[in-house]
């Protein structure tokens, strides 16, 4: 059974490779590529996936993981410019899939369990562009 | 394992009908959707891929390179037309949501390894008819 809890935030970033020339990273990712950045209405999904407790009846705590997006991710990319304050997107290119992969890698040990595992992380970015991660 | 999924938007006429059944036979299978001169709706069709994240770009799939493809290949043909008339592939197979799906899928699966040849790999096709109908078709690897 898999249960999902739903945030969002608000964040900038600029897509670039510091490897390229601005004309170049304009190439590779358009207007993401813009030099002073542009932001999004993110919303973050995640699954978790288990067993109901037997006593709770609950897979995990909504308000537990509720409060663990938060503090783990909320907290510190909300109303942020990615590629500025919140490592490690200073060396790591914000893109929508990085970005799923450093959420996953920030909430992953807060679910060794066999009993409650994480199972996806989906990250919308826009209405029509979202992406989902499963873990490695 | 990563998945991306992008958005288009299209709309669209056409009319649910098969030669296979009489015409009293359509009208009742099909309701109205057989009424003869068709009808349309707004659709969302969702393109699903899966692949690795590419260490230089940090991408699964170049959005822009995708575009271009379901853009021309699709949503350019189908926007505004009339599916039963402008797209040859209705001719003999009746225009619900799931044989869009199958449309869709043979039209991006016939140029995918030309657009993309180091991946990633076309996953899922999903077709929002209206707000209360959705279809979704795994792709077959």
């Amino acid at each position: 059974m898999q249960i999902t809890r739903r945030v969002d935030f608000c964040a900038s970033h600029i897509l670039s490779s510091p490897s390229l020339s601005p004309e170049e990273n304009l190439a590779r990712y358009g207007p993401e590529a813009n030099p002073h950045g542009h932001g999004h209405n993110y919303t973050l999904e995640v699954t978790v996936e288990g067993t109901p407790d037997p006593v709770t009846g609950m897979i995990v705590d909504l308000k537990v993981l509720k409060d663990l997006m938060t503090s783990e991710v909320v907290d510190s990319f909300d109303h942020r410019f990615l590629n500025h304050e919140v490592p490690p997107f200073d060396t790591v290119i914000p893109t929508p899939e990085n970005m799923a992969i450093e959420i996953w890698r920030r909430l992953a040990p807060h679910f060794p369990g066999p009993v409650a595992r994480l199972h996806c992380v989906r990250l919308q970015e826009t209405d029509d562009y979202f992406v989902e991660y499963f873990g490695s | 394992m990563m998945r991306v999924t992008r958005c288009y938007h299209f709309p669209a006429n056409h009319r649910l009908h098969t030669p296979l059944l009489s015409d009293a036979e359509n009208a009742e299978l099909f309701g109205k959707c057989n009424y003869p001169f068709g009808h349309g709706h707004n659709y969302t069709v969702e393109i699903a891929v899966e692949g690795p994240v590419r260490a230089e770009t940090g991408q699964v799939v170049d959005p822009g390179a995708l575009d271009r493809l379901v853009q021309s290949d699709v949503v350019a043909p189908m926007a505004h037309a009339n599916l039963n008339c402008k797209i040859p592939e209705f001719g003999d197979l009746v225009a619900t949501t799931e044989n869009l799906a199958v449309v869709i899928e043979q039209r991006l699966r016939a140029r995918w390894d030309e657009v993309f040849p180091e991946g990633p790999a076309l996953c899922r096709i999903g077709i929002r008819e209206t707000l209360n109908n959705y279809i979704s078709k795994a792709v077959a690897r």
